[in-house]
């Protein structure tokens, strides 16, 4: 049994224009001290899946399908179970650390509000193990720090403390929504090595979500690749880098700057087109009209998932490196 | 100046900045008193025409509030701004007017820089308007021929901002700025807000008008992959100052600076082998308060080496030198025919 077990997971947003499919039944599993990267592109329904398992969506979300963690469906559950469960056994990080913080508290009381409200500590307690808390994501000077506001801090700083809040219970699961996005590349990697170091020391399994290909090769284990809304390849990261079976997922490591990216004529390698409108996803490929190795098939059916090599997962009738047809 | 960029035998330079300085006053109050932020302290580059300069750094380096001097929406606490060998630093905003023809910005956010209220038509229009360079049924033919010429169906015209994507809309920010057809395109991080796929067709498109139009370019980002793509040459800014400046090969494949060399080794590269095998220089702490910037070498507080290695950093400000040609960097630790202190292997950064 997995720690996490999500199943047939689709998220429907109802508006004026008509219902949205932001998600599509979607499975994955997710294992004990294991780093799993979902990517994607903006509208993938990436961010959307992670906050439908904390019911953090919005009344006009329709959640169906099932997510097992710990006995219990985190779908069905009824929110007041749900109350011991968020922050506590699973806990969330965000892009924007300044948005996430409230400006008008002290980041010791931040912290404190955790562990007085899920594990009872009284004030002095909680003082002291959140002067612990920053000094395990490595934040110098923890106890002058405590006495700061958020505003005092810099983005790399807050986002640490961000962390240390999500730890503060030690949780099994972390969920990391864009942790480095908004922060300078030599921020980040100093985020990605916490994060590390986190999973290391205390086996906290992570969910990363992230656009970032780059940050996903340097810390995932395995990684699921979203296009609107759906799953298209799954695989262990070394596999997928190495062999990608998507065509989408070829397209977008292809389309990244760097170094022998650039086609004979020098240029990037762009996906043409533009991801689908969620409000009108065909009972197709979803990515059949951006696809170079797309026909009448891939137009007229949905491809299932299948592995096609050991534990790697695509959805695709085409699929391979070099769009050999299977 | 030191770092000059190849001028063409009759020409002036498409822009010249000389010492560069700019300083804002905060938080003063009504019993005075405030601070000082040091935004840009002593920035010198030119762009030759037809040339893209990448000027890169992060947050709070500076590098936005250079292009904000460059095209005067602010005016310089010193210095020099030439555009076209004409100084520009302290001219009025009428006398601006007639030369804003020359310079174009291209901004971040798509979005945001769009006037929501017009249509793209009349937002790739106005430019050409206002300098009266088209109007009625010739305007909307050049307006027409523009769409064009960015990738966006001529129909696009008559919806508005919030109808596009965000590539598009990118799109249409580029054809606004080059319908008065520029000497100088200034690009704030265009694609930073963009997903990969589309950021790709953005910087092809880019490069495929430059090439076609001949434009010089300051193409500003934090990302040093987008600039080995696009630009003919690179300067690396760190809290107000230039570091290291160098034509782009030259400038991968054997960084001086130690702050190059950390930006170069903390990029991520989307291939797990490479990614963890490789040596990561970390840099200490965060970029220093531009108000109370670090005395002597402002790089010395985060620097690997500069404490045992060069104890004149706390007092001595590095020149910028030219070290190789063409190649210019401010470190007590580089001088010409001295190697600089190797903190990754250059073999490993290309890998």
């Amino acid at each position: 049994m997995s720690l996490l077990e999500v199943h047939d997971l689709s998220v429907r947003f109802d508006t004026d224009d008509g219902s949205v499919h932001a998600v599509d039944g979607l499975s994955f599993s997710l294992e004990d001290g294991e780093v799993l990267g979902v990517v994607g592109e903006s509208g993938c329904g990436k961010s959307v899946s992670a906050m439908s398992l904390l019911q953090l969506l919005p009344e006009t979300a329709h959640v169906t399908g099932g997510a097992q963690f710990d006995g219990l469906d985190l779908i069905s559950a009824p929110k007041s179970k749900l109350r011991d469960i968020r922050g506590r056994r699973i806990a969330f990080v965000f892009q924007e650390p300044m948005t996430s913080l409230n400006p008008s508290f002290k980041i010791g009381n931040q912290l404190g509000e955790v562990l007085q409200r899920h594990l009872g500590l009284n004030r002095r307690q909680a003082r002291t193990r959140a002067i612990e808390l920053l000094d395990l994501v490595r934040i110098p000077a923890p106890k002058r720090r405590v006495e700061e506001y958020p505003h005092q801090l810099s983005g790399g700083m807050r986002q640490r403390v961000m962390i240390a809040i999500a730890l503060a219970c030690d949780p099994k699961i972390l969920i990391a929504d864009e942790p480095t996005t908004a922060l300078d590349v030599t921020i980040q990697a100093g985020i990605l090595d916490l994060m590390r170091d986190i999973r290391e020391r205390l086996g906290t399994a992570i969910i990363l979500i992230t656009h970032n290909l780059g940050v996903v090769a340097d810390i995932a284990d395995r990684v699921i690749v979203m296009y609107a809304g759906r799953k298209v390849e799954e695989a262990p990261v070394h596999d997928l880098y190495a062999s990608p079976q998507h065509p989408y997922t070829i397209g977008l490591l292809g389309a990244i700057p760097r170094p022998g990216a650039a086609d004979e004529q020098g240029r990037l390698r762009e996906i043409p087109g533009r991801v689908p409108s969620l409000a009108e996803l065909p009972a197709a490929c979803a990515f059949a009209p951006r696809c170079p190795r797309a026909d009448d098939r891939t137009r007229s059916q949905k491809p299932e998932l299948r592995e096609v090599r050991p534990q790697h997962l695509v959805a695709c009738f085409h699929p391979g490196v070099n769009g050999a047809v299977s | 100046m030191s770092v000059a960029g190849d001028v063409r035998a009759n020409g002036a330079p498409t822009l010249e900045l000389e010492d560069l300085v700019m300083h804002f006053r905060t938080g003063r109050g009504i019993v005075g008193g405030g601070s000082v932020v040091h935004a840009v302290d002593g920035v010198s580059f030119s762009i030759a025409p037809g040339e893209l300069l990448g000027l890169v750094g992060e947050s709070g380096s500076g590098k936005s509030t250079v292009a904000n001097c460059a095209v005067r929406l602010l005016e310089p606490t010193s210095g020099t701004v030439r555009l076209k060998g004409r100084d520009i630093t302290h001219i009025s905003r009428r006398e601006m007017r007639p030369l804003r023809r020359d310079m174009h910005m291209v901004f971040q956010d798509p979005y945001s820089s769009l006037n929501p209220r017009m249509t793209c038509g009349q937002i790739v229009g106005e430019p050409l308007r206002v300098q009266k360079l088209g109007r009625g049924r010739s305007l909307d033919a050049k307006v027409a021929k523009l769409f064009d010429q960015v990738g966006l169906r001529t129909e696009l015209r008559f919806r508005y901002p919030h109808e596009l994507s965000g590539g598009q809309r990118q799109r249409v920010g580029l054809a606004r700025a080059l319908s008065v057809s520029p000497a100088l395109l200034i690009a704030d991080e265009p694609v930073s807000a963009l997903d990969v796929s589309v950021q790709a067709a953005i910087l092809n498109l880019l490069r495929d008008l430059q090439s076609d139009m001949g434009f010089s370019c300051l193409f500003i980002t934090h990302d040093l992959a987008t600039v080995e793509y696009l630009c003919d040459r690179v300067a690396v800014m760190y809290l107000g100052k230039i570091v290291e400046s160098a034509p782009t090969k030259e400038l991968f494949a054997s960084p001086q600076h130690p702050y190059t060399q950390a930006l170069l080794s903390a990029a991520v590269v989307p291939d797990p082998e490479v990614q963890r095998n490789r040596t990561r220089v970390v840099l200490e702490g965060d970029i220093p308060s531009p108000i109370a910037p670090p005395s002597g070498c402002r790089f010395r507080t985060r620097c690997p080496v500069a404490h045992e290695s060069a104890p004149q950093s706390e007092e001595e400000d590095p020149p910028l030198l030219e070290v190789a040609r063409r190649h210019y960097v401010a470190c007590h630790l580089v001088r010409p025919g001295r190697p600089a202190p190797a903190l990754v292997d250059a073999a490993e950064l290309r890998a």
